[in-house]
């Protein structure tokens, strides 16, 4: 990337959101026309652990600058069991990134009520802030 | 069999008697006690007001010294030393910072690996009344004894590992071996009040009271001790009680093993039982009598 | 060849002041596989949905994108659009340009290439989507309730009414549960006996209603819709098509043994009904005590009996059936505080009891005649101490949650003492007092009227002396120990899940939670539904409570279970999980991720690449029971089994066209 494209270079994070709360608390962020900002493209899945870490690996091959995984809180899970199958995977999904040779600071995965609208406000915002401090990602085999 | 034996301060001084009959019962059963050679003071309650780890460091050195010497047991009759020592484990078990710094002011090896037992531990459960029932040769029939353990011997639960916290029946099993009838009663580890009968008199005579007056009304001709301040406490005050409280309580008050070599043959004089302020003469010639007795009971 | 159409809706300005949504869809049109994009003010208006209809049929199209609201608002209307446009309605995305763009972003032309990355991820997907059918499954006509104290009947005479039938089973030898054992109920003090027998009564009477008491239920396969289920019956030992309830057997019985309905104060036969008003009212015996089944001796029953209904030789035995759905209203039982708390003795004196033991005996049917007796000596208490939550709020010795209905039957139990006692006292050691319902604070305050004290503090200890008791406590609220001399003690004990009732959750097929409760669907939500589906929850074991709700709840279940059985089937939801068999290795590692318990390993037939046939398991996955989690698509090592709706492909293209 060359000096002016970093200069004007804004993160593109993609944001995988369970239906029933990650995604529902977005929605009542929205309703409530909280603002953050506009670097977040959020993916729908029924349940976190829909989630494969090869997802997240090939977002991050394709050159995503930062991926969240946000589900509903454990103990809350609409499918009873799910996010506790997320949560132990993605405990080791740092170290399986920074093994790999990807920024493990680029990955979040955090626990979003569908009533917690702020606190997913704040978490894509601060989770912008902190890529956007990182920079951009650097494609394996990118000519970047 | 040999154990090592830690007497503390009060089995040399005030609760003598209760060394002399722990020995007793020991030669009669035919175990060796093996005092810790240049033994310290264990702190007891006056180190761990003052400093933490000092109130761990005085116990250790007398446990690292048993160890040493090569003893897998240890066994303390006084119930303040069983306690210090017990929780001094229980610390250096939990933290090996805490038993390198042990270590390190006692300036020996401290493993924290010696089984610490309560004299009645010893003879009641890892020697076990199976051993006791053979050398008992005047059984000490139709005796009320209610037996107290005192606060020190079970709580906390979690370090003393000892027996039931709210209903503990070593000292009881021990008395029914010997013939004698343990009486139910209310107030089996309810605390003495320790040492607080000198400072705080009020409080100190009230909780001794209490332990008496249950004692008496479940039917107690006797109270039997596990621990020398407790002894003390219930034997000593009786007199003072009486004159301050207006009670009448003449009970007498035993370290356990002097019931135990009571019964194993030996004689109150051998015993020391005329150390005790309340005579236990006539009660005992009642007993060890046919077991008729001369007050009607 | 997907021929997909784009739609971007303004829905007045709420995008479109935001977001340029004829860019977006200007710039949708080079997507590939599009082929028509437009944009319009608002799409799920009637004329909105019919330019969708309009443009399926102009532009061919079989896949349709709408960029609009949140899919959690018109997802279903749209797919009725494609429906009644003659589409598959599964061939359909929506892109949330509203609640998770124009409404949280300012910047036009950062929110407008948002709208558009968007937009390519739903084209991207919907290009991978596949025609999906709902399934149906039958639905039985027949409601199973297993137990039958007040949930139970409850439900089941709900159900029944709205016309439909129920087989109501209980293990023990009548029905009513704890609640005939209660003398009054809070706050009304209506005898219990009284509101709950008239309800046992029309249970058995009901001509919807089938009863099965002194049955247990052995083993459940299916789901719902069809639930097969097999039933035991314990041997009676009396014929009850004979029988006529006289209960001559009964008094010429002549063993007696200590009656369980009155915990032991009282005694019973061994021939007998557990208390007079027993639904059946016929006699079961006790082949543990009986002397005849035992020993082979006496046999009085049989030659005194008038219709000859007595059958020595009586055997277990079993039905089955199948059911659409399952009530379970299995009740609560006592902790057992004898086994750990030590400093109330350990349940050795005789005058300390539970709350369940002072109703039997301030119950006019009980074994003292509704007189309050010390069980020591016989003699009227005159001072008793009350101590609440004995187990409960504890989770050193007992558990960690409140009972709920104690603070309540505490405050009752003080006031009947009192009302019965002139000139009682009444001492009730408490941590809080919780008296939520109506009319439960002004009851608990008439109670402080009538003189019960009060004290907030815990009892740290129980003794005896000289016949009486004493309780140690403390008042926390002056800070001073106190002591109390009492003549009995009544402890109010936790409610702990019926025995049992862990092993027949595992045979109906749904967890208990960690307290051993049964785990409702939803805390919040679905509180009446397990997670397995066909199977709801009334009453008591779903979690401590009191009789009018345990009563609401079982109507709460019992209009489940209608809405279900009003349908002859079910459709299911089509975005289930699939297995493609020819990857699937039927290693079986989804089957316990699933929390429906849909996956089993299925058999199948097949040729393989020898030409030889071969039989072999692959998963399985009923449609049914599905919920669409997506949990063992990820499980899969190879990707066997993979989530309709939701396929790794569709994922896939939606991340990959984001770096386009």
């Amino acid at each position: 990337m060359d000096v002016i494209e970093e200069q004007q270079w804004e993160p593109k994070i993609l944001a995988f959101c369970c239906n029933w709360c990650a995604y529902s608390g977005a929605d009542l962020a929205g309703l409530n026309r909280m603002k953050y900002p506009e670097n977040i493209r959020i993916l729908r899945v029924p349940c976190s652990a829909r989630v494969n870490p090869q997802f997240i690996l090939r977002a991050f091959q394709k050159g995503a600058d930062g991926v969240l995984v946000a589900g509903c809180h454990p103990g809350d899970c609409h499918y009873a069991t799910g996010n506790y199958y997320t949560r132990r995977r993605f405990q080791v999904m740092k170290r399986l990134l920074e093994y790999s040779g990807i920024d493990p600071r680029r990955f979040q995965a955090k626990w979003v009520s569908g009533a917690e609208a702020d606190k997913f406000r704040a978490t894509v915002t601060k989770l912008c802030e902190d890529v956007k401090a990182i920079g951009p990602s650097r494609k394996l085999g990118g000519s970047k | 069999m040999k154990y090592a034996y830690y007497p503390g301060c009060s089995l040399d001084a005030t609760g003598v008697e209760f060394d002399t009959s722990n020995k007793l019962v020991a030669k009669k059963m035919g175990f060796d006690l093996v005092e810790i050679p240049d033994w310290n003071c264990c702190g007891a309650s006056s180190a761990h007001a003052v400093n933490h780890m000092l109130a761990l460091a005085l116990p250790a050195r007398n446990l690292a010294i048993a160890e040493a010497e090569g003893f897998d047991t240890v066994a303390i009759p006084c119930a303040a030393c069983f306690a210090r020592c017990k929780t001094t484990a229980f610390e250096a078990q939990s933290s090996p910072e805490t038993k390198a710094k042990i270590s390190d002011i006692i300036e020996m090896d401290y493993q924290a690996n010696i089984e610490i037992l309560s004299f009645l531990d010893l003879l009641g459960k890892k020697i076990g009344l199976d051993k006791i029932k053979p050398h008992v040769i005047k059984p000490l029939t139709g005796l009320k004894i209610a037996s107290y353990y005192g606060c020190l011997l079970v709580r906390p639960a979690k370090i003393a590992q000892s027996d039931d916290p709210e209903n503990p029946m070593v000292m009881d099993n021990i008395m029914a071996v010997l013939g004698a009838d343990p009486v139910e009663w209310g107030y089996k580890t309810e605390c003495c009040g320790a040492s607080h009968v000198m400072p705080v008199p009020k409080v100190g005579q009230q909780m001794i009271h209490d332990i008496l007056k249950n004692a008496q009304i479940n039917g107690a001709e006797a109270i039997s001790t596990a621990c020398p301040l407790c002894m003390i406490n219930l034997d000593m005050r009786q007199k003072q009680l009486n004159a301050q409280l207006g009670t009448n309580f003449n009970i007498p008050i035993f370290h356990f093993t002097e019931l135990v070599a009571l019964s194993f043959g030996y004689s109150p004089k051998e015993i020391g039982l005329s150390k005790h302020f309340v005579s236990s003469e006539n009660l005992i010639k009642d007993t060890l009598s046919t077991g008729a007795r001369s007050d009607g009971a | 060849m997907k021929r997909i159409g784009v739609f971007i809706c303004h829905c007045g300005s709420n995008i479109a002041a935001t977001v340029d949504c004829a860019k977006v869809a200007e710039a949708a049109q080079a997507f590939p596989g599009v082929s028509f994009s437009s944009d319009y003010k608002y799409m799920c208006s009637e004329p909105g949905q019919e330019f969708i209809k309009d443009s399926i049929k102009k532009y061919d199209l079989n896949a349709i994108v709408v960029a609009s609201c949140t899919p959690r608002m018109h997802e279903h209307t749209f797919r009725k659009t494609l429906a009644n446009g003659g589409l598959n309605p599964y061939m359909f995305e929506m892109t949330n340009l509203r609640e998770q763009c124009s409404w949280v972003h300012s910047d036009i032309e950062k929110a407008t290439a948002k709208a558009i990355d968007l937009v390519r991820m739903s084209v991207a997907k919907v290009a991978k989507n596949e025609e999906l059918f709902s399934s149906t499954i039958p639905m039985h006509k027949k409601a199973l309730v297993i137990g039958a104290g007040i949930a139970g009947m409850q439900a089941a005479l709900d159900i029944a009414d709205a016309g439909h039938k129920v087989v109501l089973v209980d293990r023990e030898p009548t029905i009513g549960g704890k609640m005939p054992m209660l003398d009054k109920t809070f706050p009304t003090m209506d005898c219990s006996a009284c509101i709950s027998t008239p309800k046992m009564v029309e249970v058995a009477q009901h001509p919807n209603i089938e009863l099965m008491a002194y049955s247990e239920v052995v083993e459940i396969n299916g789901f719902i819709g069809n639930f097969d289920v097999t039933i035991k019956t314990k041997a009676k030992y009396v014929d009850h098509a004979k029988c006529t309830g006289c209960g001559l057997c009964e008094t010429k019985c002549p063993k007696k043994v200590p009656n369980e309905y009155d915990l032991g104060m009282g005694l019973r036969s061994c021939i007998y009904k557990p208390f007079a008003q027993a639904v059946p009212n016929k006699p079961v015996i006790d082949a543990q005590n009986c002397r005849k089944l035992v020993e082979g001796k006496c046999g009085v029953c049989a030659k005194v009996c008038p219709t000859g209904a007595i059958k020595y030789d009586d055997t277990e035995s079993f039905t089955t059936d199948t059911f659409g759905a399952i009530v379970m209203a299995t009740g609560y039982d006592l902790f057992k505080w004898e086994d750990v708390y030590g400093e109330y003795g350990y349940g050795k004196y005789p005058d300390v009891v539970t709350g369940l033991h002072f109703e039997r005996m301030v119950n006019a049917s009980g074994p003292t005649g509704g007189k309050l007796k010390r069980p020591s000596d016989g003699t009227t208490p005159k001072t008793v101490v009350f101590i609440k939550c004995v187990g409960s709020r504890d989770s050193a010795k007992g558990k960690s949650y409140c009972s709920r209905a104690c603070c309540m039957y505490t405050a009752k139990h003080a006031h009947q003492f009192l009302d019965k006692t002139p000139d009682g006292n009444a001492y009730v050691f408490y941590m809080d007092v919780r008296t939520p319902g109506k009319g439960y604070d002004e009851f608990y305050e008439s109670t402080l009227r009538d003189g019960a004290v009060y004290l907030r503090g815990r009892v740290s200890k129980i003794y005896q002396e000289g016949g009486k008791l004493i309780i140690k406590g403390e008042d926390s609220l002056i800070g001073k120990q106190v002591e109390v001399t009492a003549d009995m003690v009544v402890l109010a004990t936790a409610m702990v899940p019926s025995a049992g009732s862990r092993q027949l959750a595992q045979t109906v097929g749904f967890l208990p939670d960690l307290n051993g409760w049964y785990q409702e669907a939803h805390p919040k939500l679905r509180p009446v539904e397990t997670p397995t589906a066909g199977v709801f929850l009334a009453g008591a074991c779903q979690g401590p409570k009191d009789i009018p709700d345990s009563v609401a709840q079982a109507g709460a279940a019992a209009a489940k279970v209608c809405g279900l059985l009003s349908k002859s089937q079910l459709e299911t939801n089509p975005m289930t999980a699939k297995t493609n068999t020819a990857i699937c290795s039927g290693c079986g590692t989804c089957i316990p991720v699933c929390p429906y318990k849909a996956i089993q390993l299925e058999s199948i037939t097949e040729r393989d690449h020898h030409g030889h046939r071969i039989t072999r398991n692959v998963a399985s996955v009923n449609n049914g029971l599905c919920q669409g989690c997506g949990a063992c698509t990820v499980i899969c090592r190879p990707g066997a089994i993979d989530l309709q709706g939701f396929k790794n492909d569709q994922i896939l293209e939606e991340v990959d066209s984001l770096w386009m």
